[in-house]
């Protein structure tokens, strides 16, 4: 599904990823692990074609960079980091932006896009909150509309930047379970930079551990959560303690 | 938020409000009588005034609603990249070499040329720099703008007096378009923009989650960011090179309007260029009957009503909803 080849990519002339290649499979659920300023967040933007690169980046058998945006966003859809507060627009009408690309120029969306948003705003309980000003919700609220967003557009696969840094407890593991249900049930193909390795090992059955735009493993939790492989990336003395019962791996940083 | 339907039984005043300030002059209250040639010259002077403040009004309004949108500043109004102090610029030299006394359309030419170049040189620069991205294209447009009011300043230091009192009333802005050509040519070019303003109205709306975000939404950034910046910059210039600078039409009617329409820019933009054109043709009719014989510069009407009600518009909720 997606096919990275000997990706490096610079902002300026600071080089953030050295010749990484990944190939992730159609329907795969996989977790982009490091410490800040890895590349993780790099690596998701080569994907989408904004961030330009050497090497390859093929997407559903196209070159990214061929690939026309209105079918790059059809094909695939991000869930940034953060939404900005100040967006003026109800959760509905920000939601329907995650059918930009399938929408005419002119004209209104059809019963089609309606049916997508509201399908998206219920899987992401935020139904309720249609008619709600963007500036008036909290950060996890928005952080699940930019959720619903990505759903409205129906995409093959989505790229998600830390989308789980501003949620409590519960809608985290909601945010999570959903992802896997959509992944299980429709094949979505999942790629996910994150910070919280322990939720990485329960989720996760692919994990790639980046380390100053470098691919320093890949493969299952156990794999890649070994002692050695986390202290060299985060240059840091750590625990690795197996949690049967949760079927996760907890990570602790060693005082 | 209102409904279309709303939104429309708001519009309808505006065409009675029009008539109202065609009605209203210097001279009086009415219809000026035709049946004389004082009458129809008057007539005339009082339509190509309200013609000219209707599309620069129009002009100016979108302009700013694009520019708000695409560079995610609440500040952002239609002379933020300089497009003021290049047309300022241009006009100055126009009126100060006597090129104005040539040719009535050598002034709107040179400011709408050099406004134009302005433009050009902020975008190549932001471009080079960090490809169009809306800090760097406000910091650029900004220094642009002082360096050439620099200039400007400069020019008038060294200008004999009859043009100085040209150029700064020039500056204060004024609607008294002289010939029609010219109020066709101009009104013709912000057709175009605000055409091609409204063909981006999905792009605006997805512009306002910020470039990255609007990328990922589909919107070939690299393009549409260029062609946004260009059409809002054509009616901004186009604008100035026959009314000179007017201030504020271009902040507070997308501000307000947002308030009443939302930010959706498919309904936001024809409304701003219906409301800001009768915006403008109102504060002209109040700059030539307020102190009838005496005309107040409009720039002058339009900032004294514009900005006590920007500044409500900030104190009553804290903050625009763009910022």
């Amino acid at each position: 599904m997606i096919t990275l080849s000997h990706i490096s990519a610079a902002y300026h002339s600071e080089t953030v990823l050295h010749d990484v290649s990944l190939t992730i499979a159609r329907g795969e659920l996989l977790a982009l692990v490091g410490p800040n300023g890895a590349g993780k967040s790099s690596l998701l933007r080569v994907i989408t074609g904004l961030l330009p690169s050497r090497g390859t980046v093929q997407v559903a058998g196209s070159d990214i960079v061929r690939l026309c945006p209105r079918s790059r966003a059809r094909l695939l859809s991000v869930v940034p980091q953060e939404i900005a507060s100040d967006i003026p627009y109800t959760a509905h009408d920000f939601v329907m932006l995650g059918r930009t690309a399938s929408l005419p120029r002119f004209g209104g969306p059809s019963p089609d896009d309606d049916a997508a948003v509201q399908e998206a705003m219920t899987l992401t309980e935020t139904w309720s909150l249609r008619q709600r000003p963007l500036p008036e919700m909290s950060g996890g609220e928005r952080q699940r509309l930019a959720l619903a967003m990505a759903l409205a557009g129906r995409p093959q696969i989505i790229l998600l930047d830390e989308p789980t840094s501003h949620l409590d407890l519960r809608h985290r593991m909601e945010m999570m379970r959903l992802l896997t249900r959509l992944n299980r049930e429709q094949q979505v193909t999942i790629l996910m930079a994150v910070h919280d390795l322990t939720l990485a090992s329960q989720f996760f059955p692919r994990l790639v551990l980046l380390s100053e735009g470098r691919k320093l493993a890949d493969g299952t939790p156990s794999e890649v959560l070994r002692p050695d492989l986390l202290e060299a990336a985060y240059a840091c003395p750590v625990s690795v303690y197996p949690l049967p019962e949760a079927h996760a791996t907890c990570v602790l940083p060693r005082l | 938020m209102l409904t279309t339907r709303h939104i429309l039984y708001l519009l309808i005043p505006i065409p009675f409000a029009l008539a109202l300030c065609l009605l209203a002059g210097s001279s009086g209250f009415g219809l000026p009588d035709t049946a004389t040639a004082t009458g129809r010259a008057l007539l005339e002077l009082r339509l190509s005034r309200l013609v000219t403040g209707f599309v620069v009004g129009a002009a100016l309004s979108c302009s700013g609603c694009a520019l708000q949108a695409v560079l995610r500043n609440a500040l952002a109004e239609p002379y933020v990249l300089g497009v003021s102090s290049g047309g300022s610029l241009g006009a100055a030299l126009v009126i100060a070499t006597g090129l104005s006394a040539l040719t009535p359309l050598a002034l709107p030419a040179g400011a709408f040329v050099c406004a134009a170049l302005t433009l050009l040189l902020v975008c190549l620069l932001a471009s080079r720099t960090s490809g169009y991205s809306p800090n760097t294209l406000i910091l650029t447009g900004v220094v642009a703008g002082s360096m050439l009011s620099s200039v400007l300043m400069l020019l008038l230091s060294f200008a004999k007096t009859r043009a100085v009192h040209s150029i700064t009333w020039w500056l204060l802005g004024n609607l008294q378009a002289t010939s029609w050509p010219l109020i066709a040519g101009v009104a013709a070019l912000i057709a175009l923009a605000i055409a091609v303003l409204c063909f981006e109205a999905r792009t605006l709306n997805a512009l306002l989650l910020g470039h990255e975000a609007a990328h990922n939404l589909g919107v070939r950034t690299r393009f549409a960011v260029p062609c946004i910046l260009a059409a809002a910059t054509l009616a901004a210039a186009s604008a100035v090179a026959v009314s000179g600078i007017i201030g504020f039409v271009g902040l507070i009617v997308p501000h307000a309007l947002r308030r009443i329409t939302g930010a959706n820019h498919r309904t936001l933009l024809p409304c701003a260029a219906l409301v800001g054109g009768a915006f403008l043709v109102l504060c002209d009719t109040l700059a030539r009957t307020l102190a009838a014989p005496h005309e107040i510069p409009v720039g002058v009407i339009t900032s004294l009503t514009g900005g006590p009600f920007f500044l409500y518009l900030l104190t009553r909720k804290g903050k625009l909803p763009l910022a």
